[in-house]
Parts: C-alpha cells; sequence; structure tokens
C-alpha cells in the first residue's frame, strides 16, 4: 500500500518563547517601591541618631566622659551673659538602671508563672480570656499607668516599703536616711513591673508553647508529674526566651517616661536605698528640665536622649539575638 | 466456625480528677479560708493583699497535708508548682481588674455631656467639673492619630511585604531594624522631631509634626502584626496567582492582600492603640491648646493625654478629677479599637 499523501495542512510552529527571569515592568515597579520603602526604618533610625548627634554635639564637646560619668545639671549665667554649664547623666542612669533592675527581678517570675499556667494549666475556655487580658495590658496607656501607679499604688506601696524597712532595714539597699517613702525607686520599679508584665509574658508563653511536643511526652511516659515534665523539658528548653523576653521588658523600662515621671522624685544624685524618696531615669529628667531649659540645656537633653537611644538599642538588640536563637533551635 | 467477639473498649480517663479528688480540693480552699479568716482576725494583719497572700500560704499548706498522704513528696512539688503559677496569673489579672476598676470609678464622676460637646476654652483644669469639656482634645486625638495612620500604615504594610514576598537580601537586616525600632523611646520620638523639624525649619509644633513623631512608634507594630498574618496566608494561593500567568504584582494586589485585609485592618488598629495614649512625645511636638484648632499645619493642638498630664500635674482635687475623666474617655477609645482588632483578627484566624 503506496504511503497515504495527504499533505498535512502546514502548521505555524510558533516562534520558541524567549524565557527569561527578566520581572515585568509593572513587577519591577512593584519591587521597587515596597524595597524603598522597606528602608524607612533605616532611614528613621539614622535620622534619629545624626539630628540628635548634631544638636548634642556641643554637649558631648564640652562635656566629653563627664557627661556619663558627672552627676551635676546646672546651668549658671554670670552678670556678663556668659552661660557656664555642667551636665552629668551619672546620677540618672544609674537611676534608670536601678529602676528598670527591680521591675526586671519582680516581673520575671510573675510573667513566667503567668506564662506557664497559660501554657500547660489554664483551662481551654479560662486560656481564651487571660491572654486577652494581657493584651489589654499590653495597650494601655503609658499615662494610665502613671496615674493608677500615683493614685492606687502608691498608697498601698508605701505601707510595703514601710514593712520592708522594718524588716530588713539593716541591709543597706532597703534603708532610708529618713522615713520618707513617698516616690521611691521601689514605687516607680513597682509601676515599670506592671507595664513590662505583658511583654516577659507573652514572649515567654510563645516559647514555652514551642517545646516539641515529643520530648512532653516522653517526660510523662517517664513518669513525671506535670511539673516534673516542666522542670525537665519546658524551662530548660525555654529559658533563652525568657532571657530573650526579659531584656525585652529592660529596653521598655530604660524608656518609660510619663509613668515614671509621675510616681519618682527626681533628685541629682547616685541613690542605691530604693525605698527612699530620692531616683534618677534619663527619660524623666528630660521631661522634666524640658520646660524651662535653655537653648544650651536643650542639645544637653538632646544628648541625653541620644545616649537613652542607643542604650535601649543595644538592650533591644542583644534580646532579640536571644530570643530568635532559642525560638530557631526548637525547630 | 467460631464467631469472634469483638468488644470496643470504653475510653478511660485515669488521669481525670475522681469525685475524691474534687471533695479533697473543694474542702482544702474551704479550710485555707476558714484559716485564712481566722489568722487576719487574730493577728494585726489588715488590707486585702496580706488575706490574699495568706490564702495562697494556707492553701498550700493544707492541700500539700492531702497531697501527702496519697501521692508523696512529688505530688507535693507538683501541687506547690500549679498553685505558683495560679498565683501570678491571679495577680496580673488583678492588676488589670484595678486599673480597669479604678478609671471606671473614679473616672465617672465627672463624666457629663457637656463634658463631651464642650472645649476648655472658657474652662481651666482647676474648676470642678460641670461646665467645659474635652471635645477639643477629642478632635485633636483623632487628628493625630489620622496623620500616623497616612505615614505609617503605607510604610509599615509595604516593609511587611517586602518581609514576606520580596524576601530580598536586606531582609535580614531590615527585620532586625524593625525590632530595633519598636524599642525606640517615645520620648526619643519627641526629641527627633522637634530636632530635625522645629529647630531647622519654620514649622513650629502642630498636630501634623506630632502625627510624624507618632508615626516613628506606630510603623513597628504595623510591621509586626503585618507580617504575620501575610505570613499566614497559604503558599497555595500566590503559587495558584503565579501559575495562571499573574505577574508579581498582580498576585500581591489581588491576591494576597485581599486574603489578609481583616489582618491588616488588625494591625492597623493595634497600632492606633499603641500611640493613641502617648504623651511624652506630644510634650515635644504638639503643645497644647484648650480650643479647637483644626489646621493640622499650624498651631498648638489639644489631645487627650495632654490634658490627663495637665490635670495630673496640676496637683488640686479638681484638676485630678479631669485627669481621671480624661483617661476613661481614652481608654474607652483604645478599649474599643482594642474589641475591633479582635474582631477582625478572629475572623481572619477562622477563614484561614
Amino acid at each position: 500500500m503506496p504511503p497515504m499523501s495527504v499533505d498535512a495542512p502546514e502548521k505555524a510552529i510558533p516562534q520558541a518563547r524567549k524565557i527569561t527571569t527578566k520581572p515585568r515592568v509593572s513587577d519591577q515597579i512593584f519591587r521597587g517601591v515596597v524595597t524603598a520603602f522597606s528602608f524607612s526604618a533605616l532611614v528613621i533610625l539614622s535620622l534619629i541618631s545624626i539630628f540628635l548627634l548634631i544638636q548634642g554635639f556641643n554637649t558631648f564637646k564640652e562635656q566629653g566622659f563627664g557627661f556619663i560619668t558627672g552627676f551635676e545639671w546646672v546651668t549658671f549665667v554670670d552678670e556678663n551673659g556668659v552661660e557656664t554649664a555642667t551636665f552629668g547623666l551619672q546620677a540618672m542612669l544609674v537611676g534608670t538602671l536601678v529602676i528598670s533592675m527591680i521591675a526586671v527581678l519582680i516581673a520575671v517570675p510573675l510573667s513566667v508563672f503567668t506564662a506557664l499556667f497559660l501554657t500547660f494549666y489554664a483551662p481551654e475556655g479560662l486560656k481564651k480570656y487571660l491572654v486577652t487580658v494581657i493584651d489589654l495590658m499590653a495597650a494601655f496607656p503609658s499615662i494610665l499607668y502613671g496615674l493608677w501607679g500615683f493614685f492606687v499604688l502608691m498608697p498601698m506601696a508605701e505601707y510595703w516599703a514601710q514593712l520592708i524597712n522594718k524588716w530588713f532595714g539593716w541591709i543597706y539597699i532597703f534603708d532610708v536616711p529618713q522615713p520618707i517613702f513617698s516616690r521611691s525607686p521601689f514605687i516607680a520599679g513597682l509601676v515599670l513591673t506592671v507595664m513590662i508584665i505583658p511583654i516577659i509574658t507573652s514572649v515567654s508563653r510563645e516559647v514555652f508553647s514551642q517545646t516539641p511536643l515529643d520530648r512532653i511526652q516522653a517526660a510523662y511516659a517517664l513518669g513525671a508529674t506535670k511539673w516534673g515534665m516542666i522542670r525537665a523539658v519546658v524551662l530548660p528548653f525555654g529559658a533563652g526566651g525568657v532571657v530573650g523576653g526579659s531584656m525585652l521588658g529592660l529596653g521598655r523600662a530604660f524608656g518609660e517616661t510619663v509613668a515614671v515621671f509621675s510616681v519618682l522624685n527626681i533628685v541629682f544624685r547616685s541613690n542605691f536605698q530604693i525605698l527612699f524618696t530620692q531616683g534618677g531615669n534619663v527619660a524623666s529628667m528630660i521631661i522634666q528640665k524640658w520646660g524651662e531649659a535653655t537653648p544650651k540645656e536643650v542639645g544637653a537633653l538632646m544628648a541625653a536622649g541620644l545616649v537613652l537611644f542607643f542604650l535601649t538599642l543595644i538592650v533591644n538588640f542583644l534580646a532579640n539575638q536571644v530570643v530568635s536563637r532559642t525560638v530557631k533551635s526548637g525547630r | 466456625m467460631t464467631q469472634t467477639q469483638t468488644s470496643a473498649a470504653t475510653p478511660t480517663r485515669p488521669w481525670a480528677p475522681t469525685l475524691k479528688d474534687r471533695a479533697l480540693t473543694v474542702t482544702s480552699i474551704l479550710l485555707a479560708v476558714i484559716l485564712d479568716v481566722l489568722i487576719v482576725a487574730v493577728t494585726p494583719l489588715k488590707g486585702k493583699i496580706p488575706y490574699f497572700f495568706l490564702f495562697f500560704i494556707l492553701w498550700f499548706i493544707v492541700d500539700s497535708i492531702f497531697v501527702y498522704r496519697a501521692k508523696g513528696q512529688k505530688g507535693v512539688r507538683d501541687g506547690l508548682a500549679a498553685k505558683v503559677t495560679l498565683f501570678g496569673a491571679v495577680v496580673v489579672v488583678m492588676v488589670v481588674a484595678s486599673i480597669l476598676w479604678e478609671t471606671i470609678h473614679r473616672g465617672l464622676k465627672g463624666i457629663n455631656l457637656e463634658f463631651f460637646t464642650g472645649t476648655l476654652r472658657n474652662t481651666s483644669l482647676f474648676d470642678p467639673l460641670g461646665s467645659g469639656g474635652i471635645a477639643h482634645a477629642i478632635v485633636g486625638t483623632l487628628m493625630l492619630i489620622a496623620i500616623a495612620i497616612i505615614f505609617a500604615v503605607p510604610m509599615g504594610i509595604l516593609t511587611a511585604l517586602y518581609l514576606t514576598e520580596i524576601k530580598g537580601k536586606a531582609a535580614g537586616l531590615i527585620q532586625f531594624l524593625v525590632q530595633a525600632m519598636s524599642g525606640v523611646p517615645s520620648v526619643v520620638a519627641g526629641l527627633f522631631i522637634y530636632a530635625a523639624i522645629i529647630l531647622n525649619t519654620p514649622l513650629r509644633s502642630s498636630a501634623f509634626l506630632g502625627g510624624l513623631a507618632l508615626t516613628i512608634l506606630m510603623v513597628p507594630t504595623v510591621t509586626r502584626t503585618s507580617q504575620e498574618v501575610l505570613n499566614l496566608v497559604p503558599r497555595d494561593l500566590r503559587e495558584a496567582g503565579l501559575a495562571m500567568g499573574a505577574t508579581q504584582w498582580k498576585t500581591v494586589a489581588l491576591v494576597v492582600v485581599p486574603a489578609a485585609r481583616s489582618g491588616l485592618i488588625t494591625a492597623t488598629i493595634l497600632g492606633v492603640a499603641r500611640i493613641a495614649g502617648e504623651t511624652a512625645p506630644l510634650l515635644f511636638t504638639v503643645g497644647v491648646f484648650d480650643s479647637y484648632n483644626f489646621n493640622p499645619i499650624k498651631g498648638d493642638q489639644g489631645s487627650l493625654p495632654t490634658v490627663v498630664w495637665r490635670g495630673l500635674q496640676g496637683g488640686t482635687p479638681e484638676s485630678i478629677q479631669w485627669a481621671w475623666s480624661t483617661i476613661l474617655a481614652l481608654l474607652i477609645v483604645v478599649l474599643i479599637m482594642f474589641v475591633i482588632a479582635r474582631a477582625f483578627g478572629t475572623r481572619q484566624m477562622k477563614r484561614k
């Protein structure tokens, strides 16, 4: 049989499409815009450092290292109108550290207990409401904490301070030169405690809830009680996250302004007697001095703001490192 | 042929508390309460706080005795852990309850219609409440929030899109910077706007500058929440979009963002809740004003947080009453936003 010679209709073979990874124009624009905006964080942070440095530069130059180590804050205008000034942040930095440490020391156990309760003990129905309460706590404005701290917490806390002073007054930090207990670093620390509890709790809860289930079940299978399981599995696993969360709380505590200002008597003297009505705080000092600041003093306050800015940046950086490392190790 | 007998095992829960366990728990709590009341009555302790602490200590002791007989030392430690964690949660709840109760209780005293409609033009904070109000401050706060939204929401959401959709080379750096930015103290944000704009340009304190300062504080919150919800959008949706031949831009604009819409609204509202009560930056950038100012570019502006602040600084009973009533108004604003954010947030979770 002869081969059928049917002329197949000539098919137009399409040209091979050029395969390219070059995005379309619309995509290029999209990527460009999004990428440009994503750098806004970088731009803002750099601008903050640059402008505060420009405004505070004279202070850094005049005061030198004394700006960090000195503990005087005086401006003096002589009869010729020449302004001489000494600015030192030591008392304020020490005060900030003292108050924040008090806050972290009290807040960490409370937050870890709450986080453990939420993750392992709370019944499902209650859990939902508790999480809402803690989220709500994070959304309260800081001036609300200031008002509450001043009018509600302080009267109670003064009584507690008196008790602590009575029983532990022989320890230096609980001693007081005069029996005045209001507006002390202790009370400011308590207000900050309340403010940082939601941060530490939510970070700890997140880390605890990522504990590998097989390890939990292994612990139970070996006969552990719930607490035995938590101690052997959850706490070692989540320790890093708790540390990181505490440092995030510390960063927040460093920068808190209005709430601390409401309940602290700011005095330029390094004071470690936490129950006494003398304390320091960089952020609150800036607010306090701002009202009647001379131009020169404004520069010094800008410099103080820069110091505070870098302090919180460093603490936050370390905290995020610790948290992300812990969270990664669980996966 | 033998018939195989199968019997379904009834599931048991040997770990569930038996009736006896529950009875013991109730008994121990009751005993602890009775002892608590007795001890507080006999000793010179006073106030609610000792009741509270003593109850936990007594409950633990009573319960430990019961548990020790049944389960030994391990059981006691287990019981202690359960009670201590409960203690932590109760303390936190008590603090929140105290804050809410005191604010509502003290704030309600000064609330009347005039309070929401009047201004402080002819009234000072040292006058008793009744004449004058905070309407101008509400307007001012809304204006500040609107300005902050205009700047912060595009910035935040686009940054989140970069981190979730483009995942460019700088993603790690941007992530780090956003985290760093969330730690910027509010006072520094205010100082920065003052240093950069008020000292360098003819612009003076106004709602616009306040909105800029608040933007700095709002961007990280919006970014982080948006990033979370964008990550929840299933990969399949993106791949389906791209497989249908859509460009990345079309996929993001028509698939990813609509899928995450309610979550993005949540992110915005959470950002607003974060900044609505900020006080410190406003003191540097907005100033205070006692009447309406509808010009966002020029002139000082009243706002709720600064009214509270001045009331607190005033120190007289009247000004403090002003502070409590105003903070109640502010708290209501924050609570409403919080509830709306929750509603949108749960909708997103459900659809996932």
